[in-house]
């Protein structure tokens, strides 16, 4: 293996981890939410130090390889990629990290009824897969797998377009627990920031595996975009 | 070698050979067409087809053996000394056949100027050097001379440096300075086409930067083909690059796709440090 090509899979390795860590933080917060878990929200709130410190470290990597290693072609997709996927998994950490400091807010469990009513689990659940399905796409290099993201997508933006009215409703009937509705909005609309970032790395993905630019084009077909399912 | 298939047919190959033109007014200056060299039973060039656009700068890469300044030498016909050349197919400059037995070689370098690897000045003055290829012309008039000395000192950004010092010994100067000397020495006798063999690989990167820097603007009024084993450079400096292996053409086109998206996995593994 070459010195370059050392280099490369350190920083592959690095966001492996940064994807990895930022996953399981988006698992924890759920758990932590469904279970009223506070102490696991305050070990993400921990954790989110260990984001920022890799992020430091990727973008050092890429910096040294840009400088020292001219790389071209693929290698330079690749770095451009991981350059930009860094920056992304740092904002989904951030996303995390804002909603465990939500569920130490919360002060009590969140009702079970309010949390269907609100799609919470299905925006989770959702959110988290398309995680999964970056990090194993990029273990992988399969571009279909990247794909499916943008499906998945979708449907945390229908979940989000439909929070507002839910919330107003939520508060209407009662006001006493505004302040609780309101935090479990922003936690819907942290989650679906959380898609629009995944759906990035998606698209980084693809420009570093098939050297083709996705971002700002509108998907041609729904069928066309290989996300039959996930 | 690589996990690429490798065509049973290297003749039906279908490699680009036709740059993307910038205008319409645009033509090809130099054509190669179906070319073969051989040097005794070794054949260094297999049957390369490849167009160059004039004013523009095309970059020949490849590993050391692949063909690529043999084939930069054939258009100026500098193989022809060498023991055992023979070369099948045609290479034509301005759709002329220069291989044809009418073209006067003293004639075509006229028009087609080399610099080579080492700078090479004669052991004259600085002016002399520049003068050198207008006297073998025949040419007595001192101002014209002077006026073209001048001119091609300019043109070659080394002027400003030595205009004090003309007739210094060419030889006194330092490297980047020599190699500029030898290009306004090429520029001197008014050539269209500039052939560069690894123009700066004796020179630090102040020097090459210049080199490079000089070659960008010569663009303008010349079509150069510059052959480099700096990658980076290549990428900085040319229009369009084509890659050789083994003396045969891998992939040519616009210089920004090959640098970041080459069509072959070959190209993608040379220029990628992975094999060469």
């Amino acid at each position: 293996m070459s010195h370059l090509e050392n280099e490369i899979k350190l920083l592959k390795d690095n966001i492996l981890e940064l994807m990895f860590l930022v996953k399981n933080q988006l698992e924890k917060g759920h758990r932590a939410l469904d279970d009223f878990d506070e102490e696991l929200a305050h070990e993400i709130i921990a954790n989110e130090k260990r984001v920022d410190s890799l992020e430091l470290t990727i973008d050092r990597d890429c910096e040294n390889l840009l400088a020292l290693h001219n790389p071209v072609a693929v290698d330079l997709r690749f770095v451009m990629a991981a350059f930009k996927i860094n920056s992304d998994l740092e904002r989904v950490g951030d996303h995390a990290n804002s909603i465990a400091n939500y569920i130490t807010d919360f002060g009590a469990p969140v009702e079970e009824e309010i949390m269907k009513i609100m799609r919470i689990d299905e925006m989770y659940e959702t959110s988290i897969k398309m995680m999964s399905n970056v990090f194993n796409a990029f273990i992988t290099e399969d571009t279909d797998l990247a794909r499916k993201v943008f499906k998945l997508d979708k449907k945390l933006n229908e979940i989000n377009r439909e929070v507002s009215s839910v919330t107003t409703k939520l508060i209407q009937k009662n006001i006493e627990e505004t302040q609780n509705y309101l935090y479990l909005f922003s936690i819907i609309r942290k989650l679906e920031r959380v898609g629009d970032l995944t759906k990035n790395i998606a698209e980084e993905l693809i420009f570093y595996i098939e050297a083709k630019v996705l971002k700002h084009q509108k998907m041609k077909s729904k069928n066309n975009n290989g996300g039959n399912d996930s | 070698m690589e996990s690429e298939t490798q065509n049973p047919n290297p003749k039906a190959s279908k490699v680009e050979t036709k740059p993307k033109m910038d205008s319409k007014d645009q033509s090809f200056k130099l054509q190669a067409n179906n070319v073969d060299v051989f040097y005794g039973d070794f054949q260094a060039i297999k049957n390369i087809s490849l167009d160059i656009l004039e004013r523009s700068i095309t970059a020949f890469i490849g590993p050391s053996g692949c063909g690529k300044s043999t084939f930069l030498r054939l258009f100026n016909r500098m193989n022809d000394y060498i023991d055992g050349f023979h070369m099948e197919g045609e290479i034509s400059l301005d759709k002329q056949d220069i291989y044809d037995p009418s073209i006067k070689v003293e004639e075509l370098r006229k028009t087609v100027g080399m610099v080579f690897q080492k700078p090479n000045p004669f052991p004259k003055s600085i002016y002399e050097n520049v003068a050198y290829g207008l006297r073998i012309q025949g040419i007595k008039d001192e101002d014209f001379i002077e006026k073209r000395v001048v001119e091609s000192l300019k043109q070659a950004t080394l002027f400003s440096e030595i205009k004090d010092d003309l007739d210094k010994q060419a030889l006194a100067l330092s490297g980047g300075q020599q190699q500029r000397l030898c290009i306004a020495r090429a520029l001197a006798v008014k050539p269209s086409v500039l052939l560069m063999d690894e123009p700066t690989s004796a020179l630090d990167p102040i020097s090459s930067g210049k080199i490079e820097d000089l070659v960008h603007e010569l663009k303008k009024n010349y079509t150069i083909v510059i052959v480099t084993h700096n990658m980076q450079q290549a990428g900085r400096v040319s229009d369009n690059t084509a890659f050789l292996y083994m003396g045969e053409l891998i992939e040519y086109g616009d210089t920004q796709k090959i640098f970041t998206n080459p069509e072959k996995d070959r190209t993608q593994n040379y220029i990628t440090g992975r094999f060469g």
